[in-house]
């Protein structure tokens, strides 16, 4: 446990992935999330890691391929157009199945967009944004505090399962300031057991090979069916969501991130008018929380999917739902502002029933 | 008790430094608070503004979209800035760069020659202090000497005399009083 400190999201990632572990940074310029290579560019020399300002973001990617390669736990960030340069390298790193962490601070989109804030990366994210059948750890930090601890879970899932682990933020999220504690313990490097597939001095040990190709009949197939079972794994044990005033909820907003702070406003001003409104907030995009959906449709009939974005996580909950409930859509695309104001006026007029400017998507 | 502050002015004007300073402290007043900047292409001379809650509940949005007060250093920040204000809220104005009166009758209005003030002192630097000084005094919502106690961790450089220049600063914008 550490004192409470007013820091930026953006600092609070970097310091957060050091304290677990990182002694290895590629990465880009990219507003918004300068503020993690500046502070790594001081921060790790002084325990002993390296930083490395690559000269594009394709090549950050594949130094991470070759540092990760090491066992070691490394870093990449970008925003959105330059995480969508990484692609290639994110699919090799999971094809090779390396862990590490990568972090988005998401901006408005598509192509060169905006700098501000924005939630249109969730496809990416979780479907695969380079090629093939792979996956990756996500993890969606609402503030600064979070920005601070998930880089302790990131990592400990992506070793564990050999696969890359994303924290998907937005421009709000790594720009702003707030308290952060910094609840898990430091980690102390020379605890960190070497894996034993990591690449390095050969003292006379079995050969290891790190690879994301091989072409033999049919042994691809057994190598993506050998990682499909450490995805189910994840799926089984790593799914993270958090609940607010859900109990006796009759509508339930699902947002993560940004997204959910605001909406969370929004459900304590319908809480004061007497609407019976709750948060469902996923914290892991993928695995996503299905099972938890599906239970909550038991008793909530309405949920209101709020997003920064045209509307991608929506599926995801129509997905989850499969029908047992209805699924309504707050977009805000193109990093425009959100306010609490808009989300209350789309929750009366769902919870309104007949309001035809609020049909249930089909 | 909750407080939503937007703060905006030139670059250079310390607005930034400002909100960092309300939300560390609110932080060490046992607050909960939240600081949100603007960052787009601002540079010294251009415009730049920040929101600030700090609130004694869970910060739940940091996009401070109704605020309870807003602080205006410069004419540009006024006509943009001035509609937002919550109805009763506070609009403090700094009255050496801005001519204009406020326009709105359901808001509470606060004049403060912010750079005239900090001239007196020996220092124009201090002119955002200034302003602190007078919203610390007119809403209550954090006090003078929780803000002159988060100078040192905001500022980790600053010499005690310009910590000590800031202090005053801030007591003399203490002292405008609502009419």
């Amino acid at each position: 446990m550490s004192e409470k400190k007013l820091m930026k999201g953006n600092e609070a990632l970097a310091e957060g992935a050091l304290r677990a572990g990182c002694r290895f940074f590629a990465g880009y310029p990219i507003t918004p999330q300068n503020e993690v290579p500046e502070y790594m560019s001081w921060r790790l020399p002084q325990v002993g890691g390296a930083f490395v300002q690559s000269e594009s973001e394709v090549a950050a990617i594949n130094m991470i391929y070759g540092a990760a390669a090491t066992g070691k736990r490394t870093m990449t960030s970008s925003s959105s157009p330059g995480i969508s340069l990484k692609q290639e390298g994110i699919s090799y790193c999971a094809g090779a199945d390396l862990p590490f962490l990568i972090a988005n601070v998401m901006r408005g989109g598509p192509g060169l967009g905006n700098i501000a804030g924005a939630q249109g990366d969730y496809w990416q994210s979780t479907r695969g944004g380079g090629h093939g059948d792979y996956r990756l750890f996500v993890m969606a930090p609402n503030g600064a505090n979070e920005m601070g601890n998930f880089p302790h879970k990131c990592y400990e899932v992506a070793f564990k399962y050999r696969i890359p682990a994303l924290m998907l933020a937005d421009g709000i999220i790594g720009q702003m300031m707030e308290p952060v504690e910094f609840t898990n313990a430091e980690i102390d490097i020379k605890t960190l057991k070497e894996p034993d597939w990591a690449l390095g001095v050969n003292n006379g040990r079995a050969k290891r090979i790190v690879k994301s190709y091989d072409l033999r009949e049919g042994c691809l197939e057994k190598m993506v069916l050998e990682r499909v079972k450490r995805y189910r794994q994840i799926e089984e044990n790593e799914v993270l969501y958090e609940e607010r005033m859900i109990e006796d909820a009759e509508l339930a907003i699902v947002a993560y991130g940004t997204s959910a702070r605001v909406s969370m406003a929004a459900v304590k001003m319908a809480r004061e008018k007497g609407l019976k409104v709750g948060l469902f907030r996923p914290i892991t995009l993928w695995p996503y929380p299905k099972k938890r959906l599906v239970e909550l449709s038991g008793k909530i009939k309405k949920f209101l999917t709020v997003e920064m974005s045209l509307g991608q996580m929506v599926e995801d909950v129509r997905l989850s739902l499969n029908g047992r409930s209805e699924v309504y859509l707050h977009s805000k695309p193109g990093g425009s502002v959100i306010t609490a104001e808009e989300v209350l006026a789309t929750i009366e007029g769902v919870m309104k029933k007949g309001a035809k400017e609020y049909a249930a998507i089909k | 008790m909750y407080q939503g502050i937007k703060l905006s002015g030139f670059g250079g004007q310390g607005v930034i430094s400002a909100g960092v300073l309300l939300a560390q402290a609110g932080m060490m007043e046992g607050k909960e608070v939240s600081f949100f900047p603007s960052y787009g292409a601002e540079m010294r001379g251009g415009t730049a503004n920040c929101s600030v809650v700090i609130s004694s509940d869970e910060v739940t949005t940091p996009i401070v979209s109704e605020p309870d007060t807003v602080i205006v250093f410069n004419e540009p920040s006024l006509t943009k800035f001035e509609p937002l204000v919550k109805k009763g809220g506070l609009l403090i104005i700094n009255s050496s760069l801005i001519t204009s009166k406020a326009a709105r009758k359901d808001i509470k209005t606060l004049y403060v020659p912010c750079n005239q003030i900090a001239g007196e002192l020996g220092n124009g630097k201090v002119m955002n202090m200034v302003a602190l000084g007078a919203f610390a005094a007119a809403t209550g919502a954090i006090t003078v000497d929780a803000i002159a106690n988060a100078l040192p961790k905001v500022y980790k450089k600053l010499k005690p005399e310009v910590i000590e220049l800031n202090v005053k600063a801030l007591k003399r914008g203490a002292q405008f009083k609502l009419n």
